[in-house]
């Protein structure tokens, strides 16, 4: 059993939850995620570790409530507990000096990349961050951005923050006058698609840190399957993060879509037991 | 005069079976047991002991069996081995303490594997648990993994005298007895007593705890004096054949996970979903693919078909639940290899290109290797493809344990008592000899608790 100690909604549907897990607390490092499990008829699901506080015992998640696990989870109010967190999983992001490092960071993504940008420019390098949203209301984590960026630039699809568009868009300009060392790109699959066939032609290193179904995020199933330079890898323990010029995107886009009505009918079900 | 056939065994009906996950084979009634008991020759060489990997006397506990004692045949059994309601329902009998029964020079060997499993339900009926422990504690072992090895181990290393953590990564402990075997062979109701029996010794087990992530093995070292890894070999492994990303594909661990861990078989009332078609194939012919088609055709799927390389006498499943799945109309489809999926413009598989084999020369593993038939190449038109032709050892503790030595596919190399490369550490069951038995795991980590303490204490 695992205590929820905050749970805040930080723009419309996304939700910043501190959980006590104190020795995962000690140990998580950038790149990381856990899996976690609501309740006992609940689905494992991963979410990435965004802050952590060993002092406190405590973890910081963020996420956006899309279906039914993320909507029980930001259901769990402050001092109630949580069945299961698992981790830290996955491997570590390798944070070392590179020199200019361009981060993309859409929706929710955004918060995956603080933790990552935080421990790039702990280790010395140029930081300039790209955060995208569909419009300013879901921008999440600015300021929090922007204290480890040495640069940092914002798109909204409306144009109501930042420049009108997508953030990819921002990289594409930015590579016609700049050469980064590496992009590392988190958030919807196909923004991480668009970033890497940005960069390719540059021969600009670029990671990108991969969301599959997950079920247990420890190698045992098979479920979080990639392509990768025609090789099939799990994503939990090979990954999460992969070099996304050999990346199969739309292989991965259409896993995502493989429970698409299950999802919508749990929670067709799960809305209505609410108002009920 | 004794009776060439064993007592049948009673077995739920066929209707009421592909309804529902309640358990097939119900087991001897006592007078099924005696009856059966009464048939054992109690020969001088008893070749079923021998054969058994736990050297159980069997002998001995079937005689107390024809004198109706019951308790006391238990006890026959509990001396050595603790789990005898999971073993008599999961053995493959066939293959061990029932091979060389002299009765089957007239017909049938001797139900042991029966008689075991009425002896176990007895147990649980009875609730009988052994809980004598030393009261001195002589040291602290960490076993990281909850399945039969890991179980195994804890008891032993309790009986011993040590204090027992198990550190599990899933949430649930039992290893492939909980997230792999399904309820209608392994009720979770016997499992969960021995769970209770091992918690009961006074056994710690610590559930969410993926060693290597939270606790690497150097760490443990340092709270504890030994440490026993039964980690088993739990990471499925594919065809690497073209296909296998697409949808409606599952590895057996992911069908099997979803099914008896995260309960999709009740989705929506659980929260984790399984999509199954009309028609599925399941690649391989071990106890895994028949759990799967088994499964399966409870939950509705039409028609299930194995893919099987080889021919009936090579698959590696026990003989009863190739018998139990042909029952319940699990079809066959025999030295056939898949060598490509297809999908359709959904990304939704939809065919298994598969060619013909024929049987060769005896192989490695002594069974005679199949070669592909050139030009024999068809389709099986399919809505799932389960894969499920074993699964090998998680790399996951060996990456943040480089001193761990592992052979060419990653089985932790051990001497002949179970000692790792590393000092204080040691390890048994599939984790060391890649997917085996249950009873194998039992075996190897009893042996290992015994190196545990002649290491640390000079006992036996
Ligand atoms: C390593 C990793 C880290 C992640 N970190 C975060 C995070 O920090 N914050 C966050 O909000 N989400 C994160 N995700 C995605 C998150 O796991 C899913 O949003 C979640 O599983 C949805 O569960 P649900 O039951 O609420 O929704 P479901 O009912 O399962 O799905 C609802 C919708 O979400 C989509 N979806 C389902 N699973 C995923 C997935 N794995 N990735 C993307 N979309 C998915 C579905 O296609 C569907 O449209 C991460 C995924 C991975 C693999
Ligand atoms: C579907 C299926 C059916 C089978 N049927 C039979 C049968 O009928 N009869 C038979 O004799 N055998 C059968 N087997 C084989 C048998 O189950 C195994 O040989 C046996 O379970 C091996 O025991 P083990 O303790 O070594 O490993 P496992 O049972 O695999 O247990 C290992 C445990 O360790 C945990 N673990 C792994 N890594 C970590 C980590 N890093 N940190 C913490 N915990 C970890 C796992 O989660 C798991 O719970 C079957 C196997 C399968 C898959
Ligand atoms: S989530 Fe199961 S293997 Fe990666």
């Amino acid at each position: 059993m695992f205590k929820i100690l905050s749970n805040h909604i930080i723009a419309p549907e996304i939700r910043k939850i501190e959980i006590y897990a104190p020795e995962i607390a000690k140990r998580a490092k950038a790149g990381q995620f856990v899996v976690i499990r609501v309740d006992e008829r609940g689905e494992r699901i991963p979410l990435t570790l965004v802050d952590w506080n060993p002092n406190k015992g405590s973890i910081t998640l963020v996420f956006q409530e899309v279906g039914v696990t993320t909507k029980k989870l930001g259901r769990v109010k402050k001092g109630k507990y949580i069945l299961d967190v698992i981790g830290p999983l996955g491997n570590p992001t390798e944070v070392k000096n590179y020199g200019t490092i361009v981060g993309v960071g859409g929706g929710v993504g955004n918060a995956c990349l603080l933790p990552v940008m935080r421990e790039f420019k702990r280790a010395g390098n140029y930081t300039v961050s790209m955060i995208g949203a569909r419009t300013s209301e879901l921008l999440i984590l600015e300021d929090e951005l922007s204290e480890v960026s040495d640069e940092l630039y914002i798109a909204t699809d409306d144009g109501s923050r930042g420049y009108k568009g997508f953030v990819t868009d921002l990289l594409k300009r930015f590579l016609e006058r700049r050469r980064p060392d590496l992009v590392y790109a988190v958030g919807p699959t196909i923004m991480m698609k668009v970033v890497s066939s940005i960069t390719k032609p540059y021969g600009v290193k670029t990671i990108v840190s991969l969301n599959p179904i997950m079920v247990d995020g420890t190698g045992m199933c098979g479920a979080c399957r990639v392509i990768v330079g025609g090789k099939l890898r799990f994503a939990c323990i090979d990954g999460p993060e992969f070099d996304g010029h050999q990346v199969n995107f739309d292989a991965l886009m259409n896993r995502l879509r493989m429970y698409k009505e299950e999802e919508e009918l749990a929670l067709s079900l799960l809305e209505k037991s609410i108002k009920r | 005069m004794v009776s060439r056939r064993s007592v049948p065994v009673r077995k739920l009906s066929l209707d009421k079976r592909l309804k529902t996950f309640e358990e097939v084979v119900l087991g001897y009634t006592e007078s099924e047991a005696l009856e059966e008991a009464k048939r054992c020759l109690k020969c001088k060489l008893e070749p079923c002991s021998k054969a058994c990997p736990l050297n159980i006397d069997i002998a001995k506990f079937v005689e107390y069996i024809k004198e109706r004692r019951f308790k006391k045949a238990l006890e026959v059994i509990l001396e050595k081995n603790p789990f005898p309601a999971i073993t008599g329902r999961v053995c493959p009998q066939e293959v061990l303490c029932q091979r060389d029964c002299t009765l089957r020079k007239l017909g049938d060997p001797l139900a042991i594997g029966k008689l075991e499993r009425f002896l176990g339900d007895y147990q649980i009926e009875n609730n009988i648990m052994d809980l004598k422990v030393p009261e001195k504690v002589k040291g602290k072992v960490a076993i990281v993994g909850s399945g039969p090895a890991g179980l195994m181990g804890a008891v032993e290393l309790r009986k011993l005298g040590y204090e027992v953590t198990i550190f599990e990564a899933l949430h649930e402990a039992g290893g492939v007895m909980v997230y792999g075997i399904p309820e209608f062979r392994l009720p979770r109701r016997v499992l969960r007593f021995y769970i209770n029996y091992v918690k009961k010794l006074g056994v710690n087990i610590v559930l969410d705890s993926v060693i290597g992530k939270i606790f690497t093995i150097e760490e443990l070292l340092r709270d504890y004096d030994a440490v026993l890894l039964a980690t088993g070999a739990g990471t499925p492994k594919f065809l690497n054949i073209p296909g296998e990303e697409l949808n409606g594909v599952y590895s057996a661990n992911e069908f099997l996970i979803r099914i008896n861990l995260m309960k999709a078989y009740k989705f929506p009332y659980y929260d984790t979903p399984i999509k199954l078609g009309k028609r599925i194939a399941v690649v391989g012919g071990g106890n895994t693919a028949m759990d799967v088609s088994r499964i399966a055709l409870r939950l509705g799927v039409e028609e299930v078909i194995v893919l099987y390389r080889r021919t009936e006498a090579e698959m590696p499943a026990r003989r009863e639940e190739v018998e139990n799945a042909k029952e319940e109309g699990v079809k066959f489809m025999l030295l056939t290899q898949p060598i490509a999926l297809i999908g359709d413009e959904n990304g939704w598989v939809r065919k298994v290109k598969c060619i013909k084999m024929k049987l060769g020369k005896p192989d490695a593993s002594g069974r005679r290797r199949p070669i592909p038939i050139p030009g024999s190449e068809f389709d099986v038109e399919v809505d799932n493809v389960v894969i499920a032709i074993g699964a090998e050892v998680n790399k996951l503790i060996q990456r943040t344990t480089p001193d761990l030595k592992v052979d060419r596919k990653g089985h932790v190399i051990v001497d002949e008592y179970g000692r790792t490369s590393i000092e204080r550490v040691y390890a048994a069951g599939d984790v060391v000899t890649g997917a085996a038995t249950v009873i194998e795991a039992l075996a190897a980590a009893k042996k290992v608790a015994h190196t545990i303490h002649r290491d640390l204490h000079g006992g036996d």
